[in-house]
C-alpha cells in the first residue's frame, strides 16, 4: 500500500551536505502497521515528511496505492494527499478551534458538506473517546487527548493510509497505551495502513507487524518483526526480545549454551523441557524471558545443556522451529 | 496684529467653554480620519502582510524576487517620513478624493502610510502561527487560500487584533499632521492654537485628550483580543 523506492534526500548542513535519507526502500502491505525505528538523527522524521511530500526528495519514488506522489505538484497533489492522513510530530492542532473543528478541517479541505461533515466529526469523536469534548479547544484538553484528536482528524477524509510521527513521544505511559490502542483499532477496523515513525521500541513491540530500522539515513533492517526477531544479531532482537547476556557468569561449567528465541504456541508450551526430556539431556536456564509482540507471545531463552543428549536437543529445538544460536561464552570455552 | 494683542492673548488663556467648543469637532475629526484610515490600511496591509509570509524563504510559496520586491517597497514606505508623504501624494488624493484639503484628503496619505506598516507587523504576526499546525493544515490537502483563511489568519486573531490597535495608535500621533492639509483634528488644536498662540490651557487640554483616545483605542483592542481568544482559559 505504501512503497517507498530509493529515496533521497540532502540537506545543507553547516559542514557540507547532510544525507539524510540514502536509497531508501521500504514497502508496507495493506492493512498492516509498520514501524520506523531507529537513533535519533537517523532520518526517521525526513522519511515520515517525505512520504506526504511535506519535503520534497531528490530522487526516488513514493507511491501510495500505486499513485506516485513524488511525480505530483499543485492540484493533484492535494487530491492524493487527501488520501493520507497525518499525525504530525508534536502539537499540531488549532488552537483557535475547537474539537470538532479541528476534525473537520480535512473534510473542510476536500469539500464536503456541512451536514456531512457534522456527521462523520461526531462519528470520529466517538471512534476516539472524546464525543463530549466536541466544543472544548485544544488548550483545555491533556496531551493524550490532544493527539487523539490529531489521529480523529487525519482519519477524517477516510485515508487509506495513516502517517504518525512519533505520535507517543511526549506521553506517559497510560496515555501512550491509549494512542496506540487507538492507532491499532484503526487498522483492525477501519482498515488502514499505518506507518508510525517512533525511537520507542515498546511502539513497534506493541503495534508493529513490520519494522524498518534506519541508521545514517540508509534501511539496515527490513521485514516482518517475527522474522527479525529470529535473526541471529538483528538490531530488532536485539531491541525487543528479553535480554540473556546478563546471565552469561552463570554461563560456565555447561556442554552446550545457547539463545533459543520461540515465538507464538512454542514460547508458551512446554517445547523446551519436553525436547530436552525426550532427548535425555538436562537443562538450565540461564536467562531470558518472555514477551509479546503485536499480540503474539515469544519468548527467548539463554539455556544451558548437559548430558549425552545435549546436541541432539539443540538440533530437535531448531528442527521444531525454534531459533537457536548458540553462545560462545569465554568461560565455556575455558 | 502688534506685539500687544500677542501678548495678551498669551496672559488670557482660551475660557474653558471655548475649549470644549474646540476640542468636540477636533476629536471627531481625529476619529473620522483614524477610523478610516486604520480600516483601510487593515484591508490593503493584511493581505500584503499574508503576500509577504507566503512568498518568504521557507514560506508556502517562496518567491525569493517577489518577497525582495515587496520587501522593499514595504521598507521604502515606512522610511518616508509621513510629512513627505502627505505633499508627495497630493495628486494622488486630488485624483481619488476630487480635492487636497479637509479631513477627508488627509485619509489618503494616512492609510497609505499604514499600509506597509500593517504588512510588517501581519508577516511577523504569521510567522508566529507554529509549523507543525501550517503543515498539519498542508497535508489535510488543503489550498493555499483555505490554509491562509482558516489556519494562518484565524488562528492569528488576537495577535492581528493587536496589530490593528497598534496600528490604529500610531495613525493617531499621524493625524496631528493632517492639519497641514486642513484636515483639522486633534493635533491641529494642540499645534495652532496651543503652540502657535502659546495658549497652555488648550495644549495640555489635548495633549490630554489624545491620551484618553489612545488609551481607549488601546483598551478597546485588548479587550477584543482576549474574548476572542481560544486559548487557555477559554470557555466553549
Amino acid at each position: 500500500m505504501i512503497t517507498v523506492e530509493n529515496l533521497t534526500k540532502t540537506f545543507a548542513g553547516p559542514t557540507g551536505p547532510v544525507r539524510a535519507l540514502d536509497d531508501v526502500t521500504l514497502e508496507v502491505a495493506a492493512g498492516t502497521v509498520c514501524g520506523v525505528v531507529g537513533p535519533s538523527g537517523a532520518g526517521k522524521s525526513t522519511l515520515a515528511r517525505c512520504i506526504p511530500l511535506l519535503e520534497r526528495p531528490d530522487s526516488g519514488a513514493v507511491r501510495v496505492d500505486g499513485t506516485d506522489l513524488v511525480a505530483l505538484r499543485g492540484a493533484a497533489l492535494r487530491d492524493e494527499r487527501r488520501r493520507i492522513g497525518v499525525v504530525p510530530q508534536g502539537d499540531s492542532l488549532l488552537r483557535q478551534r475547537s474539537v470538532a473543528g479541528n476534525v473537520a478541517l480535512p473534510l473542510e479541505a476536500a469539500g464536503a458538506a456541512r451536514a456531512e461533515r457534522a456527521g462523520r466529526v461526531a462519528e470520529l469523536l466517538e471512534l476516539v473517546g472524546l464525543a463530549d469534548k466536541a466544543n472544548a479547544y485544544p488548550d483545555q484538553l491533556s496531551g493524550g487527548q490532544r493527539q487523539r484528536v490529531a489521529i480523529a482528524r487525519a482519519l477524517a477524509a477516510r485515508p487509506r493510509v495513516l502517517l504518525a510521527d512519533e505520535p507517543t513521544s511526549a506521553l506517559d505511559p497510560t496515555t501512550t497505551e491509549s494512542v496506540l490502542d487507538l492507532l491499532e483499532r484503526a487498522r483492525a477496523e477501519l482498515g488502514v495502513t499505518v506507518l508510525v515513525v517512533t525511537h520507542d521500541m515498546a511502539v513497534v513491540r506493541r503495534i508493529c507487524s513490520t519494522v524498518a530500522v534506519l541508521d545514517h539515513g540508509r534501511v539496515v533492517e527490513h521485514g516482518s518483526v517475527l522474522d527479525l526477531v529470529t535473526r541471529p544479531g538483528s538490531r530488532t532482537a536485539a531491541a525487543l526480545l528479553p535480554a540473556t547476556d546478563d546471565a552469561a557468569r552463570h554461563a560456565s561449567g555447561h556442554a552446550v549454551v545457547a539463545d533459543v528465541v520461540l515465538t507464538g504456541e512454542a514460547a508458551a508450551g512446554p517445547l523446551l523441557t519436553e525436547t530436552a526430556t525426550r532427548h535425555g539431556a538436562e537443562l538450565a536456564l540461564l536467562g531470558g524471558g518472555f514477551t509479546d509482540l503485536a499480540g503474539v507471545p515469544v519468548a527467548r531463552f539463554r539455556v544451558g545443556l548437559d548430558g549425552t543428549g545435549a546436541e541432539a536437543a539443540v538440533a530437535a529445538l531448531a528442527d521444531a522451529g525454534a531459533a537457536v544460536e548458540r553462545v560462545r561464552a569465554p568461560e565455556v570455552l575455558a | 496684529m502688534t506685539v500687544d494683542v500677542l501678548a495678551q492673548s498669551a496672559r488670557e488663556p482660551t475660557p474653558w467653554g471655548e475649549v470644549v467648543e474646540l476640542l468636540v469637532p477636533a476629536t471627531g475629526e481625529t476619529l473620522y480620519m483614524v477610523g478610516v484610515s486604520t480600516v483601510l490600511a487593515a484591508v490593503f496591509g493584511i493581505p500584503l502582510g499574508v503576500l509577504l509570509h507566503l512568498t518568504a524563504p521557507g514560506g508556502l510559496h517562496p518567491r525569493p524576487t517577489v518577497h525582495r520586491l515587496l520587501g522593499a517597497i514595504v521598507d521604502l514606505g515606512r522610511a518616508m517620513p509621513f510629512i513627505v508623504l502627505l505633499v508627495l501624494l497630493l495628486s494622488v488624493t486630488r485624483f481619488l478624493i476630487g480635492s487636497t484639503i479637509g479631513p477627508t484628503a488627509a485619509i489618503v496619505p494616512l492609510a497609505v502610510g499604514a499600509v506597509p506598516f500593517v504588512g510588517r507587523l501581519v508577516q511577523n504576526v504569521l510567522a508566529e502561527v507554529h509549523v507543525a499546525v501550517v503543515e498539519a493544515a498542508v497535508t489535510t490537502g488543503a489550498s493555499t487560500f483555505k490554509i491562509v483563511r482558516s489556519v494562518l489568519l484565524r488562528e492569528s486573531v488576537p495577535a492581528l487584533i493587536g496589530a490593528i490597535g497598534v496600528t490604529a495608535i500610531a495613525l493617531v500621533g499621524y493625524s496631528a499632521m493632517a492639519g497641514v492639509v486642513g484636515g483639522g483634528g486633534l493635533g491641529d488644536v494642540a499645534v495652532r492654537i496651543g503652540y502657535q498662540r502659546f495658549d497652555g490651557r488648550v495644549l495640555w487640554a489635548t495633549v490630554l485628550v489624545l491620551a484618553a483616545l489612545t488609551s481607549l483605542i488601546q483598551l478597546g483592542f485588548s479587550f477584543a483580543a482576549r474574548r476572542l481568544d481560544r486559548r487557555r482559559h477559554a470557555t466553549a
